[in-house]
C-alpha cells in the first residue's frame, strides 16, 4: 500500500488557542479512514490545514509524496485532494447540472478556463446525479433542495472532480436514517469502484464503525488514539473523552 | 450547445430577438433624427450596464470603480487624437478659449482609430493592475476599495496639467460645420456606440456560455467552495474585470468624442453619477441575467430623459423614488421577479421520480 496522505507533527494555533498540536496521521491509497472526536477537538481545523485553507504553523503535509504544506487551496484541489464542508456548500443559484458541470476537473490554462463542456462531462454529470439519487431534480437550483439533498449534491460534485483523496466532513449529518444507509453504500462504492480514498469526519458511530478500516480519535487538539474500529470502540481513553460509558 | 447547463445559449429565439433589435436600432436615427443624441447616450448606457453586470451580476463583485476604465479610455483616446497634430500641453493650457482643435477629415479618422484601440488597451491594463491590487477584497470591502480607486484616479487626472487638469480638455471637432455637421457627428457616433453595444453583448453571451459563465456564477454563489473545488478564482476575477475594462475603455473614448468637452469629474470619472447609475440599471433590470442590463438601461434612460425634460429640479427626487419602489417590490430586479413568477420559462423543473 502506498501512502497517499502524510500529516507529520502538525500544529495550528489561532491566537492563544492551540487547535491542533503535534498531529501525525497517514492515509494509504484505497483506504477509508475515520476521524472522530468531541466537538471542538480540532477535526475540521485539521481538514482546513491539510487542504491549505489554514496553513499549519508547524509540521508538514505531504500528498502522494509531494510537499503541499504551503500550497494554496485551488492548487491542492487540482492535485486531486478535495474536501467537503460541514456546513454544506453548493452553488445555490445554479441548477444541479450546472453545479456538477463546473465541478469537473479544471486547470489554470486559458483552454480549461474558457473552453466548453464536452458531451462526456454532461453524461458523467447525469450519471453521478443519478448515483446519488438526484436525477429528477437536476434542473432545479441547488438552493431549492433540502439540506440532506444538498449534502448528496455536494458529494456528487466532489466525485465529478475525480479526486484521489476526498476529505468528507460529517457526510451524514442532517440526513434521515433511511437515506444514511444508502449513503454508506454509496461511499463504499465510490471507494471500491471509483478508487477514491476517503478520510471521513463522523459523529454517527454506527456509520463510521461500518465504513472505516482505521480510525483516528482527536481530543483537545491532540491525537488520542488510533486503531481498528473495534479497538477504538473499546479504548478506555476514547470512551472517557468521547463515546461515554454506554 | 446541447449541454443544457450553460448559463446562456445562442438559441434561435435569442438570435431572432437580436436581429429584430438590430434592425430597429439601425433604422432609429433615420426614423427619429431629433432623438439621435439621446439614443447614442442610451447605447453607451447599455454598454456600461452589461460590462458592470460581468463583475456585479455574474461574479457578485459590486464595483463602484468601473468609471476608472471609462474615463481612462476617454483620456487615452484624447491624447492619441490631439498630441500627433498639435502641442498637447499648449492646447490643454489654452482650454476652451482656444477652441476645439480643427483637423482635416483624414487627420480626424487617422487619430480616432488608434485612439479607440489604445483606449481599449488602457482600460484592459488598468483593470488588470487594479484587479491584482484589490480583487483580494470581498463583498463590501471590494465595493469600498473600488469607490476609493475611482476617486483616486479622478483626482490624479484632475491635477494633471498635460491633460488639462481640473478644467478638462476639448476633443478635436468632428469634420463638418453647423447643424448638419453636428447631426452627422451624432449619427456617426450613434452607429459606433450601437455597434460596440452589439459586439459587447454578443461577446459576453459567448463568454458566459463557456466554462467562464459557470465559474463566475460559482464564485458569486460561494467563492470558498469554488476555491475548494480547484477553480482558479483569482484569475477568473481579474480576467473578468479586464474584459469589462476593455469594452469600457472604447466606450469612454466614443463618449468623449461624442460630448466633445471632457471634464475629469463630471464626464470622465463621474463616480457619483455614472458610477452609481451603472449599478442602478443592472439592479433594476436583474443582475446576472441575459436581458436584465438592457431592460434596466431602457427603464433608467427613458425615465431619466423624461424627468430631466419635464421635472427638472425634482429629477433626482423622482429618480430616487423610482429606485425605492423597484428595490422594495422587485428586489431581484425585473428579470429576477419574472424568474420567480415563471420558473419554468427559465428552465427550472422537477421531473417525475422520487429521491431515493
Amino acid at each position: 500500500m502506498t501512502t497517499l496522505l502524510q500529516v507529520s507533527n502538525c500544529t495550528k494555533r489561532f491566537g492563544g488557542v492551540v487547535a491542533n498540536e503535534g498531529i501525525s496521521l497517514t492515509v494509504n491509497e484505497g483506504e477509508i479512514v475515520g476521524l472522530i472526536g468531541p466537538n471542538g477537538s480540532g477535526k475540521t481545523t485539521l481538514f482546513s490545514s491539510i487542504v491549505g485553507a489554514h496553513p499549519v504553523d508547524e509540521g508538514s503535509v505531504q500528498f502522494d509524496g509531494a510537499e503541499i504544506t504551503r500550497m494554496n487551496v485551488p492548487s491542492v484541489a487540482r492535485l486531486g485532494l478535495l474536501r467537503t464542508f460541514q456546513q454544506t456548500r453548493i452553488y445555490g443559484k445554479m441548477t444541479c447540472m450546472q453545479n456538477m458541470a463546473i465541478s469537473a476537473p479544471t486547470g489554470r490554462g486559458l483552454k480549461s478556463m474558457f473552453g466548453g463542456f464536452t458531451a462526456d462531462e454532461v453524461t458523467r454529470a447525469e450519471e453521478l446525479l443519478d448515483f446519488v439519487g438526484l436525477s429528477s431534480k437536476r434542473f432545479l437550483r441547488g438552493g431549492e433542495l433540502s439540506f440532506g439533498q444538498q449534502k448528496l449534491l455536494e458529494f456528487a460534485m466532489a466525485l465529478m472532480a475525480r479526486p484521489r483523496l476526498l476529505l468528507l466532513d460529517e457526510p451524514t449529518a442532517g440526513i434521515n436514517p433511511t437515506l444514511i444507509n444508502g449513503l454508506i453504500d454509496r461511499l463504499k462504492r465510490a471507494n471500491a469502484q471509483l478508487g477514491i480514498t476517503l478520510l471521513v469526519i463522523e459523529h454517527n458511530m454506527r456509520v463510521i464503525m461500518n465504513l472505516a478500516s482505521r480510525i483516528y480519535c482527536l481530543a483537545h487538539g491532540r491525537l488520542l488514539a488510533e486503531g481498528a474500529p473495534e479497538d477504538i470502540q473499546s479504548d478506555q481513553r476514547v470512551i472517557d473523552a468521547y463515546l461515554g460509558a454506554g | 450547445m446541447s449541454s443544457g447547463f450553460a448559463t446562456s445559449r445562442f438559441s434561435r429565439g435569442l438570435i431572432l430577438t437580436c436581429v429584430v433589435l438590430a434592425i430597429l436600432a439601425a433604422v432609429a436615427p433615420v426614423a427619429l433624427p431629433t432623438l439621435v443624441k439621446q439614443m447614442t447616450v442610451f447605447w453607451v448606457m447599455v454598454i456600461i450596464a452589461y460590462t458592470w453586470d460581468t463583475m456585479g451580476g455574474q461574479l457578485g463583485y459590486n464595483s463602484f470603480g468601473n468609471v476608472v476604465f471609462f474615463g481612462a479610455g476617454m483620456y487615452a483616446s484624447a491624447v492619441l487624437q490631439i498630441a500627433p497634430f498639435t502641442d498637447m500641453a499648449a492646447y490643454t493650457a489654452a482650454g476652451e478659449q482656444g477652441g476645439a482643435l480643427v483637423l482635416t477629415n483624414a487627420q480626424y479618422f487617422a487619430g480616432l482609430l488608434p485612439g479607440l484601440l489604445v483606449a481599449a488597451g488602457v482600460g484592459f491594463l488598468l483593470a488588470l493592475i487594479l484587479g491584482f491590487a484589490i480583487l483580494r477584497l470581498r463583498g463590501h470591502y471590494f465595493a469600498i476599495g473600488t469607490l476609493a480607486a475611482g476617486i483616486f484616479v479622478a483626482q490624479i487626472v484632475a491635477n494633471w496639467e498635460y491633460l488639462g487638469a481640473g478644467s478638462g480638455l476639448t476633443m478635436p471637432g468632428f469634420p463638418g460645420k453647423g447643424a448638419a455637421g453636428d447631426q452627422a457627428k451624432s449619427t456617426f457616433f450613434y452607429y459606433l456606440c450601437f455597434g460596440l453595444a452589439g459586439v459587447t453583448f454578443l461577446f459576453l453571451q459567448w463568454l458566459y456560455s463557456t466554462r467562464f459563465g459557470l465559474a463566475a456564477n460559482a464564485i458569486r454563489d460561494d467563492e470558498d467552495k469554488a476555491e475548494a473545488m480547484g477553480l482558479p478564482t483569482g484569475r477568473y476575477k481579474i480576467i473578468a474585470w479586464a474584459i469589462s475594462g476593455f469594452f469600457l475603455g472604447i466606450c469612454g473614448a466614443l463618449y468623449g468624442n461624442f460630448v466633445i468637452h471632457v471634464d475629469p469629474e463630471d464626464v470622465a470619472f463621474d463616480g457619483a453619477g455614472l458610477g452609481v447609475w451603472m449599478v442602478l440599471m443592472v439592479v433594476l433590470g436583474g443582475k446576472g441575467s441575459l436581458w436584465g442590463p438592457l431592460i434596466g438601461a431602457v427603464l433608467f434612460h427613458v425615465t431619466k430623459e423624461l424627468l430631466w425634460t419635464y421635472l427638472l429640479g425634482l429629477q433626482y427626487v423622482v429618480l430616487g423614488l423610482l429606485v425605492i419602489v423597484i428595490v422594495v417590490f422587485f428586489p431581484e430586479g425585473i428579470v429576477g421577479w419574472l424568474r420567480q413568477r415563471f420558473p419554468n420559462r427559465f428552465g427550472e423543473r422537477v421531473e417525475a421520480g422520487e429521491v431515493r
